[in-house]
This record gives structure tokens, sequence and C-alpha cells, in this order.
């Protein structure tokens, strides 16, 4: 049986109007690589205000981070919970803001799944503008969960001797470094099967990197090869940067060594990164 | 060696993913204006070559051509000019639909103002003005399928990927769909549509390659293929199981055919070459005294085609869908 289609109430006359919705098209010229990536960037803050739990772990995450670290562990690391809140909170705010970089992963394979990564990849803008876009949004994300993790130390009684202009310049270190990171997770995003995949990759790497740092106490407390692993870790050195700001203790060559490992991190995986998006299948 | 007058042209185009030659070999030469169909089952390479036509996906051998444009050499040339709808191709389920013809609107470099009228302009034209503020994820399948068609047609390309545009939905939507094809061509776009049904292939598709294991196996209008693979079946339900062998038992006579049992217990069908005989069939079975309910004379199914074609069935691998 063959369904003739019926110009009755069926369509009503979608055709002739379609008709006159192309004919009414102009052809603008393809909008440029700044205004593209802003677009972008227009649509994952849209996304946020249409799907606010996404902000659930920005916000929570490190209201839960602060409080618990200093209340369970405070007292036990420092015998005071409020001068180990003066040590301890400027490594939770790194720790925080390094977790949040796996969600730029995270939205890239989501956005594969759902085939809107190839409507995008298949407009005549700068390809590249999709992932900058995405970086444009993380970076409320960031700042997002600095605000939290700074409001709610400061509710509970952290003082930064740095003041605002040390808090503001750690937080543009860890902006600076996080960014750099991104591309990474770009990567895991790309190559990945699922969402989940990514968080579990995201995970293993994260965790380690974070806890098995200068975060949560000093290295020198810690036995030696661990203490020698802390003291490699990028997270220890991007911490102490940090840290040194808030504590207006500014350490010159670990924030100079920061910025040169974000820059080196960016030479090594956003070429990467671009190669795969622009060959992903 | 170029052809101007085709929106399309391949050469040996081919596609490898591991040990899999996804697209091993396609030759097309698609004319432009009017919409050209790609028959073939899942995994059989359709979209696979509308990716590599479409820029997304770079060729591992031989050429091809899009609007004159070399899709390797000059893809930011063929993206200009083209558009795509698809599965694969779709919106942002968390925006508005309004939201996403926006978006969509300011790519493509209109003003915010501008982009905002075309995006209202498009959605009434869609009949979707009612839902420009909800969100993409809430829209049904045939909504969806629509937006969706109208996000490819913010700027109105030379040429449209359409793929599996029809695939899940009901008739109603189905009919819509066509519809806007039907449109689209009417002011100038060349639709290259994919597709898994024969009838959808007839419906709309001046000429149809028909594509498996990654190869054209196939070319020419639908009358062309049909006439290739006869007629079509009968399909005839008895009114008394009981009597089903017997009427089975006259048809076959008849049409000199080989009648199928099917599992439905009043169902039976045959294979026919002379389609014009089948209303004597049908005549002879009622002299006979037996009751039937309902029968149909359909066109050849893909299955039909498929084995026609190649001498098999047509054996779905989804490996393509998922590369």
């Amino acid at each position: 049986m063959s369904i003739q289609t019926t110009r009755s109430e069926d369509a009503p006359a979608l055709d002739a109007s379609v008709i006159a919705a192309l004919g009414s098209g102009e052809r603008p010229r393809p909008a440029h690589a700044l205004s593209s990536s802003l677009t972008f960037g227009w649509r994952a803050l849209l996304k946020i205000k249409h799907v606010p739990e996404q902000l659930f772990d920005v916000t929570m995450f490190p209201i839960l981070f602060t409080l618990m670290f200093t209340y369970v562990f405070g007292g036990a690391i420092s015998g005071s919970t409020g001068e180990y809140l003066q040590y301890a909170l400027p490594g939770i705010l790194t720790q925080t803001v390094v977790f949040i970089t796996m969600y730029t992963g995270l939205t890239i394979n989501t956005d594969i799944e759902k085939g809107v990564f190839d409507r995008f990849r298949s407009l005549p803008v700068w390809r590249a503008s999709l992932l900058v876009g995405a970086l444009l949004g993380d970076t409320l994300r960031y700042l997002l969960a600095s605000v939290m993790v700074l409001t709610v130390g400061i509710i509970i009684g952290y003082r930064p001797p740095g003041g605002v202009l040390g808090v503001v310049l750690a937080v543009l270190v860890l902006l600076v470094f996080c960014f750099s990171l991104s591309w990474l997770w770009l990567i895991v995003g790309l190559k990945a099967r699922t969402p989940n995949a990514v968080m579990g990759v995201s995970m293993m790497v994260l965790f380690p990197l974070t806890f098995v740092s200068s975060v949560f106490a000093p290295p020198e407390t810690m036995p030696d090869w661990l203490e020698a692993f802390v003291d490699v870790n990028p997270v220890t050195l991007l911490c102490e940067a940090a840290r040194g700001l808030m504590d207006d203790v500014p350490d010159g060559g670990d924030i100079t060594l920061v910025l040169i490992l974000s820059a080196a991190v960016t030479a090594v995986f956003a070429p990467i990164a671009l190669r795969l998006y622009n060959t992903k299948s | 060696m170029m052809r101007m007058d085709l929106a399309i042209e391949t050469h040996d185009l081919v596609k490898v993913f591991g040990e899999q030659r996804a697209v091993d070999g396609v030759d097309l030469a698609i004319p432009t204006g009017g919409v050209y169909g790609v028959l073939g089952p899942n995994g059989a390479g359709k979209t696979t070559t509308i990716k590599m036509l479409a820029t997304l996906l770079k060729p591992d051998g031989g050429t091809a051509t899009v609007l004159g444009h070399d899709v390797a050499r000059e893809p930011a040339a063929v993206r200009s000019r083209v558009a795509m709808t698809g599965q694969f191709a779709s919106l942002d389920e968390d925006l508005t639909g309004l939201e996403n013809l926006v978006l969509l609107g300011r790519l493509y470099g209109y003003s915010r103002v501008a982009a905002r009228g075309r995006a209202t302009e498009l959605l009434a034209a869609f009949g979707l003005a009612d839902a420009a503020k909800k969100q993409v994820k809430a829209y049904s399948g045939g909504m969806r399928r629509r937006i969706d068609i109208a996000g490819s047609i913010v700027v109105r390309p030379d040429l449209m990927f359409l793929d599996e545009p029809t695939t899940g939905l009901d008739p109603r939507s189905r009919n819509q769909v066509w519809e806007i094809v039907r449109g689209l061509v009417g002011s100038g776009t060349t639709v290259l549509l994919t597709t898994q049904y024969l009838e959808e292939a007839d419906q709309l598709a001046d000429r149809i390659a028909v594509i498996d294991h990654g190869r054209v196996i196939a070319e020419g209008t639908s009358g062309e293929l049909k006439a290739s693979v006869g007629s079509g079946a009968v399909h005839v339900r008895v009114a008394d199981p009981a009597e089903r062998e017997q009427v089975a038992g006259l048809l076959a006579e008849t049409l000199a055919a080989e009648p199928v049992l099917e599992s439905d217990r009043a169902a039976i069908s045959l294979r026919v070459d002379q389609p014009e005989r089948v209303a004597g069939a049908l005549q002879r079975v009622a002299e006979h005294g037996f009751r039937i309910t309902e029968y149909s004379l359909g066109q050849p199914s893909l299955d039909e085609v498929f084995l026609a074609l190649t001498g098999r069935p047509t054996d779905d691998t989804d490996e393509e869908e998922a590369a």
C-alpha cells in the first residue's frame, strides 16, 4: 500500500511556506573566528541556564570539601581547625578548580555522542572555535567554583594574608594552568567512546594528582619516597604558587614555573587535540 | 574530466576503518537539481560516504568533487555551500528551538537581530512557532526532524545531505518531511537523500544508487531498478486459517509461483512477475468458495531488491553507524 501525500489537514501548506522561507534567506559572510568562538561561548552559557544541575558539582563539591577537610582532618593535622584552614584553603581551591577541568572533556564527548558535534563541524566557520567557545564556558565554571570555595572559607574563618589582590592573582594563575590542562581533557573527550569513560579516565588521573600533593598536608611530613613524588607533582607546584600569593609570600620562581609549564602543556596537547578534532570520524 | 552539470562526482572513493572497508570504491555522478537517493541497509556505507562528501571525514582513496570543489583540497569552499541533516548532524537538545536556530544564524554570519528574525521566520514556516521556547529534547520525533532541517536552511544551501530523514517517523510526520524535501528541491537545492526504504526513494528520488558493502551495486531511476527486481509480491489473508493451505495451493497453481506461508496463520504471500494475472487468481479463489479478508499487491521491498541484486538477503551490520 502506498501512502499518497494529501495536502489537506495533514501538512497544512508546509511546502509553500518552506519555499517562502528559503527565498527570504540572505547569504551573509560566515562569522569570523572571534565571533564564532564567542557564539559558542554563548551556547555554553545557555546550557548552564537550561541545565543548572550541571553547576551542582561546581558548587556543592567545593563546599563539601572545604567543610569536610577543615573539620574532619583539621584538628588532627594542625592541632586546630582554624590553623589548618589557613593552610588548606588555597590547596582546596587548587584541587577544586583542577578537578573541574575534566568537564571540558565530558562536554565535548557528549556533543559527539548527540551528533551536535558533526553539525557544528560542517559549518563554514573556523573549526576550532567550538573548542575555544567551550573553554570560555569553562572559565565561568572555574570562577564560580573559586567564589564558592572562598565564600565558604571566609564564612568559617579563613583570612587571606595576601588580601584581595593576592586572591585574584592566585585565581588567575589557577585559570592559566587549567586552560592548558583542558587541552588534555579535550583529547580524552575526543578519544573516549562514552561520557562515562571520560569520567573514569579523568578520575583515575586527577585523584592521585590532587591528593598526593601539597594540597592537604605539607610534603615534609610524608615518607621520603612519597615526598619525592609530591615534589615533582605539577599540582604541588601550582598549589604552592597559589598559596604563596594568598599568604602574601609570593614565590616568583613557582609562578614562573607554572606559567612555563602551562605553555609547555598547551604547546604539546593543543596541536594533538586540534588534529584529533579535525580528523574525528 | 570534471563535468559542470554534476553536483557530486566521485571516482573510486574509499574509506577504511581498521580492517573494514566501509566505503570500497564508490563511483557517483549526481546531477544538479532534484533528489538523488542512496539506498542501502545499515552498515552499507551510506553515512560514511556522506560524511566524506560533507568534509567531515577524509577519504582514504579516490576523489570526490562537490559543486566543483575537491573535498580534500577545498573543504572550506564545500562547507560554505552544503548543509547536512541526519542522525549524525543534529541540534543541541538542551537549548530551545529558537536558541538553536539563532546560534546557527549567528555562526552563518547574521547579526543578533537578523539571526533572531530568521529563526522566527523558519520556526513559523515549519509549524514550530508554538514550540520555539521549548527545549529540543522535549520535541516529538517529527518536530525534531523538522527543526533539524530548519537548522540546515538558515542559509539556503546549494546541496543538502539528508541522512535517513524519516527513519522512525510516523506516516504523518514522514509526509511532512517529504513535503519539505519537495519544497527544497523546488527552490533549487539539490538533495542527496539516504534511506533504507525503497518506497521513500521511489516517492522522492529522480535517480537511485543502491549501495551494499561499500559498493554501488545498481544505479538508475526507480522504474529501472524495479524492472530488474520483478513486480513484487502479492499478500493475501484468508478468513478461515483452516483454508489457508488450499487457497495457497490454488494461488500457486494459477500464478505459477511458490507460496510462502507466514507466521500469521491466515497470511500467504507469493512473488509474482506478472501482476496482471493476480486478479484472475483471486477470482478463482472466490469461485471455489473461499473467503479472503485482505489482499495487496506490494512493491518489492528493499529486501527483495537486495535479494534480486545480490542473490542474498540484506544482512544488517551496525558497525558503520557506530563508527
